[in-house]
């Protein structure tokens, strides 16, 4: 019970990425139709997003907004009343990436099909053993 | 002006990457000429950088002003300096030697041709100069999709398949990547290289540190092709365009090689690799695996090309296990053999895609004759086979005798038996084909039928040749003067880092 709290429930958001990204491993590597294969490769690494935006959170941690009275100058600003917003803005671009990532890999699916009719990889390689 | 270098060398061709593309609308002859000018200044600032990063010491170059550890600073140290030196020559002579059959093969496609190049550059010289573990995952991204799309654009019917299987490959690489600095900015709050490196000493115990630095490892070795990682390599390589090939097979694979490097000594430090992580001994023989199994691999191949990339994956196994074997010598030979293999591979490449034009494919029969009717350019592949066998007075006979040293040194003589063994394997590879190309003649009289013209092919034209030739020159040189590389450039850095 002990293990229980202190390693899967405190720690749930770890636990959920490793879930996602095994998930989306499986599907990398199982799956036999390439657009399947291409949505493993997304779930990996909306996997990894999740992780970092999970670690930004804090324990009543709000916005990282900071407000700023009018002619009130400079204040102090106490961090741990704010959300760590920096993980979040790494995602920012590496969601930019993995968009450009699935554009690249779609459009090679699209080329591929185009040649071979098909998208099934195990089809695909007997058509190139016989072209 | 000179102060702003490190953030020109990278923004210069990522400008000129966007402006080609919205030329090769209007004005279709003047893409060529910018992509060359994109490429001229990068290599004009990285020598100015080397020069004065070898007088002035280490350089920090702060980007928008904003100090490290909150802004992003770009690193120039004498190593770093010499292989943006070697990514933008190699860079800048392969335009101009392909530029003739980029014109042509790629002739209405050549705006997104040369600005997918320029990006490539792009990505790879802003990993090699940044001192941010974030921003190096983006450019390695940069690098790698422009890399995915360059290889796309070969072989209609085998190009994109090999090139999705990189997209596979290469995107768990990255995100493993992504994964391992998560935890390290988990544990230490920093993104900077130099400031981590601060942070981390008291945390070396914990055991995240030890999954972070796993994982980055992990991802970069899927990047860089080590031997059990390797599979997307022979096939993106084979079927890529061989403009393409001759830029990304001698740079990609080496660039994230000197990444390795660069984590193990200025992230992490040689102690916390070599002392509590007890793998060393593991990954030295992973390498000697990668070496005998590339070698072997490469004794399979009837074609030269795809034979080549298994060459790759051997050097790749000689960087990563000079890098383990954990001492100031085998550590100067994996450096001095990441600038060497850029060359010689780009050389071995560049030659093989000159010798292609007079060919009718790729494979070692094809070249029968071929140094009757092309001897310069396969004089250069000679050149180019002669270093990475190992010979003497060419660059991949140093970096090799360096690694020896090491492995003397570090006890590793399971490495040297198999560097030997490998460079052993690489002459048979190599003497295969010179024998071919020298002695034997094609045996057909059906060239006669054809007339006289297809019987004397001319050798390559002057704007691939000359380029060639000076690589090949190039090899020598750097093999003559490898003693005054390390002992100026290489020996410094390493020794600061390492025992």
């Amino acid at each position: 019970m002990d293990f229980l709290l202190t390693h899967l429930v405190a720690k749930y958001n770890f636990w959920l990425y490793i879930i996602l990204m095994m998930i989306g491993l499986y599907a990398m590597i199982a799956k036999n139709n390439l657009i399947k294969k291409l949505v493993g490769m997304n779930i990996f690494q909306t996997a990894i997003i999740l992780f970092y935006v999970s670690i930004g959170s804090k324990r009543g941690g709000t916005i990282p907004i900071v407000e700023h009275i009018a002619g009130g100058g400079e204040h102090a600003i106490n961090p741990t009343r704010y959300v760590n917003p920096l993980p979040h803005v790494l995602m920012l671009t590496a969601i930019v990436v993995s968009v450009s990532t699935f554009g690249v890999a779609l459009a090679l699916a699209i080329k591929i099909y185009q040649r071979y009719k098909t998208l099934e990889e195990d089809e695909l390689l007997t058509r190139i053993r016989e072209s | 002006m000179t102060g702003n270098y490190p953030a020109l060398l990278v923004t210069v061709p990522l400008l000129a990457a966007f402006v080609i593309y919205g030329c090769s609308w209007l004005h279709k002859r003047s893409c060529l000429f910018m992509a060359l000018l994109g490429l001229t200044i990068p290599f004009a600032i990285s020598v100015a950088l080397l020069k004065k990063v070898l007088i002035n010491g280490h350089i920090s170059y702060h980007l928008g002003g904003w100090d490290p550890p909150w802004g992003i600073a770009y690193e120039l140290d004498p190593i770093n300096a010499i292989v943006l030196v070697a990514v933008t020559t190699v860079a800048l002579v392969n335009l101009i030697a392909t530029s003739k059959e980029i014109e042509t093969r790629f002739s209405d496609r050549r705006g997104a041709f040369y600005a997918l190049y320029l990006l490539f550059v792009v990505g790879l010289l802003g990993i090699v100069a940044t001192g941010d573990l974030f921003n190096l995952y983006v450019l390695l991204e940069i690098a790698s999709i422009t890399g995915y799309s360059l290889i796309a654009m070969g072989d209609p019917a085998r190009a994109p398949l090999s090139s999705l299987n990189y997209v596979f490959m290469g995107t768990i690489g990255a995100c493993f990547y992504l994964l391992g600095v998560g935890y390290i900015y988990i544990m230490t709050g920093s993104l900077n290289m130099a400031d981590v490196h601060v942070l981390l000493p008291p945390l070396y115990h914990s055991s995240a540190i030890v999954v972070a630095f796993i994982f980055c490892l992990v991802g970069v070795m899927i990047k860089m092709g080590f031997f059990p990682l390797h599979s997307w390599l022979p096939n993106a390589y084979t079927y890529a365009p061989s403009p393409a090939t001759s830029l990304i097979a001698p740079l990609m694979t080496k660039v994230m090689a000197y990444v390795m490097i660069r984590l193990m000594i200025s992230v992490f430090s040689p102690k916390f690799v070599f002392s509590s992580i007890a793998a060393s001994n593991a990954v030295v023989w992973l390498a000697c695996l990668a070496i005998v199994m590339g070698a072997l691999m490469a004794l399979a191949q009837r074609d030269v090309r795809r034979m080549l990339t298994y060459i790759i994956v051997s050097e790749i196994g000689y960087i990563v296990g000079g890098a383990w074997i954990g001492n100031a010598t085998a550590m100067s030979g994996a450096v001095l053999h990441i600038i060497n293999d850029v060359l010689m591979t780009f050389c071995v490449f560049l030659s093989l895609g000159a010798i292609a034009r007079s060919t009718k494919g790729y494979q070692i029969e094809n070249f029968s004759g071929l140094f009757k009717k092309i001897p310069v350019t396969m004089a250069t592949f000679v050149v180019s086979g002669l270093s990475i066998i190992g010979i003497p007075p060419t660059c991949g006979f140093f970096s090799k005798w360096y690694l020896i040293l090491g492995a003397i040194e570090g006890g590793h003589y399971g490495f040297i038996v198999v560097l030997l063994l490998s460079s052993l394997i690489n002459i048979i590879l190599f003497f295969r084909i010179f024998e071919e190309a020298f002695f034997v003649y094609p045996k057909t009289n059906a060239v006669h039928t054809e007339g006289e013209a297809s019987i004397a092919i001319a050798e390559t034209p002057f704007v691939t040749l000359i380029p060639l030739v000076l690589t090949a020159i190039l090899l020598i040189f750097t093999g003559i003067y490898s003693g005054s590389l390390i002992a100026l450039i290489i020996k410094p850095v390493v020794s600061a880092g390492l025992l």
